[in-house]
């Protein structure tokens, strides 16, 4: 794998620190006039998702990462794992509860999504940033309310719990922001 | 700004020089790293270095009669690219003969009073180990590992415990920038003089305490702008310093540096007492244009050069 030294460190860089693959969010370079130079770099490490802050000497090195991100389907759930498959090749990964993470709440049958692979293994899961789902349970809205009023939370077929406006009915698909957790729509059969 | 710099220094009889950029030796200090170029004059070629500050050039004509001088140009550092580092910028430098370093701070502070327009407050001074010690807690001229390990526990820096190990300039260097820096020059010019004798670089050390130096920095808003010295003339210990700085470049593996002799040589004839400072103007005008970057205030930063 290659070796980067701190002048190459960008964002989204993926580098390995301390065995594990992390990327790069921030690299400041700070050099007084006459003395030693420094690198502040700002690390996400993949596995954890925590950020960190570490400082080089201008020009150390660190390993690089072989993480990539590819387009998956998700397949199904089989209890212990969830399995994803590459569109192209047809290719099957499994990934369990602690990779898949809080992603679980918006993977539906079918979905397409990004799945973070480390040395050809899944490492995290990212849903797609918008996903359309069936409320299975929300308290009856009252006829006349808008989508002004403080709204209600409803419960979605993979478990996530969204708030909606009050007009929205139990069995209607809504669309939401995974980033957010936010309602955005209501989706129209 | 370069308009009413030129007009500060003629108000005050200071002679505008120009000196060459390229040169057959080098800066020798181990912390900065040049640029070359080939001079083509066959049958034979040389190596030419692009200053890394105008300092030895000046100092020859200082040496020469010159009286006090200053001078605006390019100066180059190779591998310094950053929110505050461009590997080209420009440097005012300018030296007064017969001025002590209080001297020196006095119009270091007039030329900013000018500049700024009175959109800063009033100049503040410190001691090094004063404002050292008011962030860190510790003594910035002994050295103790246990302390200063401590203290990069306490700020979450770490790593300083492994870069730095027993180097006490380095662990210096590490401290203020992290430590210190931020928070100095508060919508104020903050000169920072009495540098701890390890940091000396071409200043003198004062004659009456050889554990700190006659070398001053200006800062505003936690940005470091420039670099004063009560200036080494004895050229026995110039000589002493450069072969220092040579002998760490090889060890450090770093490309060896050519000695500037002619220096030397210049410093021997006698440079007349004076004090110098060299400020880094992209940064100025950064901060008089409130911009956040050098990038936004040269016309094309390296990586558009």
């Amino acid at each position: 794998m290659a070796v980067y030294s701190t002048n190459e460190f960008r964002s989204g860089l993926k580098v390995m620190l301390d065995n594990d693959p992390c990327t790069i969010i921030e690299n400041e370079f700070v050099k007084p006039g006459k003395g030693q130079a420094f690198n502040r770099v700002k690390i996400r490490n993949l596995k954890t998702a925590r950020v960190i802050e570490r400082t080089f000497k201008s020009g150390d090195t660190l390993e690089g990462a072989d993480v990539v991100d590819v387009e998956m389907q998700y397949l199904y759930n089989d209890g212990e794992y969830r399995h994803f498959m590459m569109q192209d090749t047809f290719e099957q990964y499994q990934a369990d509860a602690k990779i898949v993470g809080d992603a679980a709440l918006w993977l539906k049958d079918q979905d397409m999504c990004t799945v973070t692979l480390w040395n050809d293994a899944p490492l995290a899961v990212t849903p797609a940033n918008f996903v359309e789902l069936e409320i299975v349970e929300t308290d009856p809205g009252v006829r006349g309310d808008t989508s002004g009023g403080g709204g209600k939370p409803a419960k979605l077929a993979t478990g996530a719990v969204v708030r909606v406006p009050l007009f929205v009915q139990q069995g209607e698909i809504i669309k939401v922001d995974t980033r957010t957790a936010e309602y955005i729509s209501r989706v129209k059969e | 700004m370069l308009d009413r710099i030129r007009a500060f220094f003629a108000k005050r009889g200071v002679l505008e020089v120009e000196t060459p950029l390229l040169s057959h030796a080098s800066g020798t200090d181990p912390q900065l790293a040049f640029f070359t170029a080939d001079y083509h004059a066959p049958p034979s070629t040389h190596t030419l270095f692009l200053q890394t500050s105008p300092e030895f050039a000046m100092k020859r004509l200082l040496a020469a009669g010159s009286g006090s001088i200053f001078q605006i140009c390019k100066a180059f550092r190779n591998g310094e690219a950053g929110r505050f580092h461009n590997p080209e910028f420009t440097i005012l430098e300018w030296y007064r003969v017969g001025f002590t370093l209080a001297d020196l701070m006095d119009e270091i502070t007039a030329l900013f009073d000018d500049l700024f327009e009175g959109t800063l407050d009033l100049t503040v001074r410190s001691a090094y180990a004063t404002v050292f010690a008011q962030y860190t807690g510790l003594d910035a001229l002994t050295f103790s590992h246990q302390a200063y390990c401590e203290v990069a526990q306490r700020e979450n820096l770490h790593d300083a415990i492994n870069l730095c190990g027993d180097n006490h300039a380095l662990w210096l260097d590490f401290l203020f920038s992290f430590c210190v820096q931020p928070h100095l020059g508060h919508n104020a010019l903050q000169l920072i003089y009495d540098y701890p004798a390890c940091q000396s670089s071409l200043a003198r050390i004062k004659a009456d305490n050889s554990s700190v130096t006659e070398r001053v920095e200006a800062f505003i808003h936690g940005i470091e702008l420039g670099n004063g010295f009560y200036e080494l003339a004895y050229a026995p210990e110039q000589n002493a310093r450069f072969e220092k700085e040579i002998a760490t470049r090889a060890r450090e593996k770093l490309p060896p540096a050519v000695k500037e002799t002619r220096l030397i040589a210049a410093l021997a004839s006698g440079l007349p007492d004076c004090a110098g400072v060299a400020i880094g103007l992209d940064r100025v005008l950064m901060l008089l244009m409130k911009a956040s970057a050098i990038a936004d205030v040269v016309s094309f930063d390296i990586s558009r050069a």
